[in-house]
């Protein structure tokens, strides 16, 4: 009785634009960063979810293992995250909303086949709950310090969207953001995450479902014969065709024309390219998000992401009630960079300063976009703890002087 | 609501320590104190946590922050209260309790050398009170409704309803007997202490 | 971009630009012909194989899909008619996975060589067959990489030179079936590129098995294993395998090492039954949902309190100023939800 019910929902997943059931009721609940990310998934209509567990991301597995079976969701612990993503590429093509969650060792092993997702032009989510690296590295503690591995990780050259999270609450909001832009650009987002978010408890409002607005899958309106699977739309972003549905596609990672067949010249490889890249960087404004705080009047500006922000709010405060007009950029979607917001920024302060639980990854785009415009300082940190306030007040008091 | 101590004191944040070894229901503690505050009172609460790599007997420690305001920091700049269930916990965490500060001992787990005379200090015999319910594993839950009494950080009431709905199905009376037993103690031994 | 639309034949557009009307079209992809393989190759015999079997099964088209890797065989998705994807090298399997379990009324079909299956892929290939996916693997084996010139392989038989064992290969080569068979494939199956009416029998067979298949098609590679070991063209290893197949259903696929010469047992090797990863699934879910209803059914007036029936009140209270709103669908809070807090219970274990 369930069985049949279950199988069409996961395939038509990507096609409802309304919350399916399976939604936690609306109310508060006091979640960490994986649980809130994996309610978030549900909520976006997630209903395939492949993985394997890594610290400290597990408790998105695990919470995803004990919610899918009930929600009409599939799950499934697959041998390893090189697995895992092709894993939820395959479950999308089929027709579902489908995630996975990792940390920097598995990301590593996702990178292969991240490219696959963007090559092929699928949706899917990402959840890095970033540790601090290299390698093992501290496997419980915090780090930030895969941003550029984000970035450029997977082979070749394209655009990415991602986005980092601040809350447990974040990761609720960001799954289903996460899940919205990657149909809207039929494209793999990441959600980069990190273990201090991911670990720490908060209060985690769920919103009714009539409230989540949802972005569905763009499934071709073509009839099959008709259809092949690269000719784009407008914003350059081409409708797919759902698996088993009579349409009778290829796509290959292979450089390929609007058919999908392997196009292996150089002209071939500059029209894939381009679009790949412009259908994000055109969008970029639908895509952009960020927080400012008591910028108005700022003299500095602490620019900073996931975790990091946390501090960085901190930091303001106290620093304004010494008489130092700090503000605080925070940016929430950190890839496709914000080149245009920093820049104005830059040109209205006297200094940015950027601490992240790294040896200084996103000040370089920082600089980049900064032109010169302004002092652009890093405040960089090795990983397994946060910055401590007090060594960030006195960067900026450094800065001012 | 019962007056909150720290409030009266003029400040609207409590950072709190709950810490032991793995097994003793440590986090759980924390994650229900943070839940009373947040969920049931609407206040705003963060909880973190460490342990070690083992599953049973390793160093555990749940920091709890309330505050009415959304916190930014997320970890624990001090400690007003300090609530040890074991020895190397105690030793590890006393330094950072504040003047003024709780500090909340199992009395057969912890014994306190050089008691700080700066401090409001309380001797739980958490783990009898537990034995007397039947159960010793539920001394954290005595603890808490200890710490609840003196403290006075969160309503009693509040902390039931987030232990009835945070404690696995079917322990729902026991867990609030604990309580009531812990808080009970504390109301006879503690509040003047 | 304007590009050109694929001509729709008379059945309902299963013909495309190139075609001349030969049965085979409503498969393969004419406007991609002629195809990358050489002369005496066993690709095109085991694609036709492949295409013969679907014919004849009656097996839907459209529920069928196709994913390869990386390499010769890996252009076999690129051929057929059907829903077909070329991966990465080596990741055809959990591709396929995920199509398979978003969709189990799909028929996937892996078709992949040697070298990307139980080399870079072995470890994909050996939890595939582990979890009784319900997926049919179809692996080339020609002892070669061949696309990239001709590396030695996880299946180079000892002593046989290669671009990268110009002394001769010093390893033991994967016996395949054997591989599958001990990880768990319910179907396991071995045939020579000579043996096309027993091919394509199995694969037939396979299309309409539940779990997990495994068919290893022993190929000739003439360009790159062949001619560097001095083992002659196509036509030659096609006269070995008539010489030296044993045809042997049922035998023990520990029996069926493959070595440069010398025997090479071929035949239905393992064909049973057991539970598949989808079946056992779908059974949990229906247990779940029952024992919910069961759970129900008690907590209404008359029934169970739900305090004796073991349920629990909702976790969420609601924001404390917004009166919390009616249950969304018939989710209670129980169940995951009691681990919501993501810490451990031990604390407090029930009696």
């Amino acid at each position: 009785m369930v069985s049949a019910g279950w199988v069409e929902r996961i395939k038509e997943s990507s096609s409802e634009a309304k919350v399916l059931p399976g939604i936690l009721r609306p109310g508060a609940y006091f979640f960490n960063g994986d649980e809130a990310a994996a309610e978030g998934a549900i909520a976006a209509n997630g209903r395939f979810f492949a993985a394997y567990p890594i610290t400290p991301a597990t408790e998105i597995a695990e919470r995803c293992a004990a919610r899918f079976p009930e929600c009409g969701g599939m799950f499934i612990q697959m041998e390893d995250e090189l697995a895992a993503m092709n894993c939820i590429l395959g479950a999308a093509w089929a027709g579902a909303k489908a995630l996975t969650s990792t940390s920097g060792p598995g990301f590593s092993l996702m990178m292969e086949n991240l490219g696959l997702g963007i090559m092929l032009e699928t949706p899917v989510v990402l959840a890095n709950v970033q540790r601090a690296g290299p390698s093992t590295g501290l496997p419980t503690s915090v780090g930030q310090q895969d941003m550029m591995q984000a970035r450029w990780g997977s082979h070749g050259d394209y655009e990415i969207i991602a986005l980092c999270p601040d809350s447990p609450q974040e990761c609720f909001d960001l799954m289903i953001r996460a899940f919205n832009l990657s149909e809207q650009f039929r494209t793999p987002v990441l959600l980069m995450s990190d273990e201090t978010i991911g670990h720490m408890t908060e209060k985690v409002i769920i919103p009714p479902a009539e409230e989540i607005e949802l972005v569905p899958r763009r499934y071709t309106r073509a009839a099959p014969g008709d259809y092949w699977p690269y000719v784009p739309d407008e914003d350059l972003v081409p409708p797919m065709a759902r698996a088993g549905t009579g349409y009778r596609y290829h796509v290959t990672g292979l450089t390929h024309d609007h058919r999908g067949y392997p196009d292996l010249d150089a002209e071939g490889q500059h029209q894939l390219l381009w679009r790949l890249k412009n259908k994000i960087l055109q969008n970029q404004k639908k895509i952009l998000s960020f927080e400012m705080a008591r910028m108005d009047d700022a003299e500095v500006c602490l620019l900073a992401y996931g975790c990091s922000s946390r501090v960085a709010r901190s930091v303001m405060e106290l620093a304004r009630e010494r008489g130092i007009r700090a503000g605080l950029l925070r940016l929430i979607t950190v890839w496709p960079f914000p080149d245009d917001l920093v820049r104005d920024v830059a040109g209205r302060v006297k200094a940015i300063i950027v601490p992240e639980i790294n040896l200084g990854q996103i000040v370089r785009e920082v600089e980049r976009a900064a032109r010169g415009r302004t002092k652009v300082v890093s405040v960089p940190h090795a990983g397994g703890g946060l910055h401590t306030e007090p060594a960030v007040l006195q960067v900026i008091e450094e800065a001012l002087r | 609501m019962v007056q909150r101590v720290m409030k009266a004191a003029g400040r609207d944040v409590q950072e709190i320590r709950f810490c032991g070894f793995g097994g003793q229901g440590v986090i759980l503690a924390g994650y229900i104190t943070g839940k009373a505050a947040a969920i049931i009172e609407g206040r705003h609460a963060t909880l973190t946590r460490s342990f070690g790599p083992e599953s049973r007997g390793g160093a555990c420690s749940a920091a709890v922050i309330l505050a009415d305001q959304r916190i930014a920091y997320p970890f624990l700049h001090k400690q007003d209260v300090l609530v040890a269930m074991s020895q190397a916990a105690y030793v590890e965490h006393i330094g950072q309790l504040v003047p003024g500060g709780i500090l909340i001992t199992e009395k057969d787990l912890v014994t306190v050398e050089n008691p700080r005379q700066d401090i409001r200090s309380y001797a739980v015999p958490a783990t009898r009170l537990a034995e007397e319910l039947g159960r010793k594993l539920v001394l954290n839950i005595v603890m808490l409704g200890f710490f609840t009494c003196v403290s006075r950080v969160v309503d009693p009431e509040s902390m039931r309803k987030a232990i009835q709905s945070s404690v696995p199905a079917g322990t729902e009376d026991l867990n609030l007997q604990a309580f009531n037993k812990g808080y009970a103690f504390g109301l006879e031994h503690g509040v003047n202490g | 971009m304007n590009p050109e639309t694929p001509k729709k034949g008379t059945d309902g557009g299963d013909e495309l630009p190139g075609s001349d009307g030969h049965p085979m079209d409503r498969i393969l992809r004419m406007d991609r012909m002629p195809h990358i393989w050489c002369p005496g190759c066993g690709l095109g015999t085991t694609v036709s194989c492949f295409a013969l079997a679907v014919n004849e099964c009656g097996i839907d088209y459209d529920k069928l899909c196709v994913v390869s890797g990386i390499g010769c065989t890996g252009r076999a998705a690129g051929y057929l008619r059907l829903d077909g994807y070329h991966t990465t090298h080596g990741r055809a399997i959990p591709f396929a996975t995920g199509l398979h379990l978003a969709n189990p009324d799909l028929k996937v079909v892996v078709i992949s060589g040697d070298g990307d299956l139980s080399a870079i892929g072995g470890n994909h290939l050996i939890h595939a067959a582990r979890r009784n996916l319900n997926l049919v693997v179809i692996c080339v084996n020609n002892f070669i990489y061949g696309m990239t010139g001709g590396q030695v392989a996880p299946t180079t038989p000892e002593g046989m030179k290669a671009t990268t064992s110009p002394f001769g290969c010093l390893e033991h080569p994967f016996n395949l079936p054997y591989l599958a068979s001990s990880s768990g494939a319910t179907l396991v199956a071995r045939w020579t590129t000579l043996d096309v009416r027993q091919m394509v029998n199995t694969f037939k067979k396979a299309f309409m098995k539940k779990g997990f298949s495994f068919i290893e098609v022993i190929s000739p590679c003439p360009e790159l294993y062949m001619r560097r070991n001095k083992l002659g063209d196509g036509l030659a290893m096609m006269k070995r395998f008539q010489s030296d197949r044993l045809v042997k259903h049922g035998a023990d696929p520990k029996e069926a090492d493959l070595g440069a010469t010398g025997k090479i047992l071929v035949g239905e090797f393992v064909n049973l039954d057991r539970s598949t990863y989808a079946d056992a699934y779908f059974r949990m879910v229906s247990q779940l949902a029952e024992a919910k209803s069961v759970r129900k059914e008690e907590a209404k007036p008359g029934g169970k309190s739900p305090a004796q029936a073991g349920a629990k009140a909702p976790e969420a209270v609601g924001e404390p100023k917004a009166k919390p709103r009616p249950a969304e669908g018939d989710r209670e809070g129980r169940g995951p939800e009691k681990k919501a807090a993501g810490t451990p219970a031990v604390a407090t274990s029930p009696p």
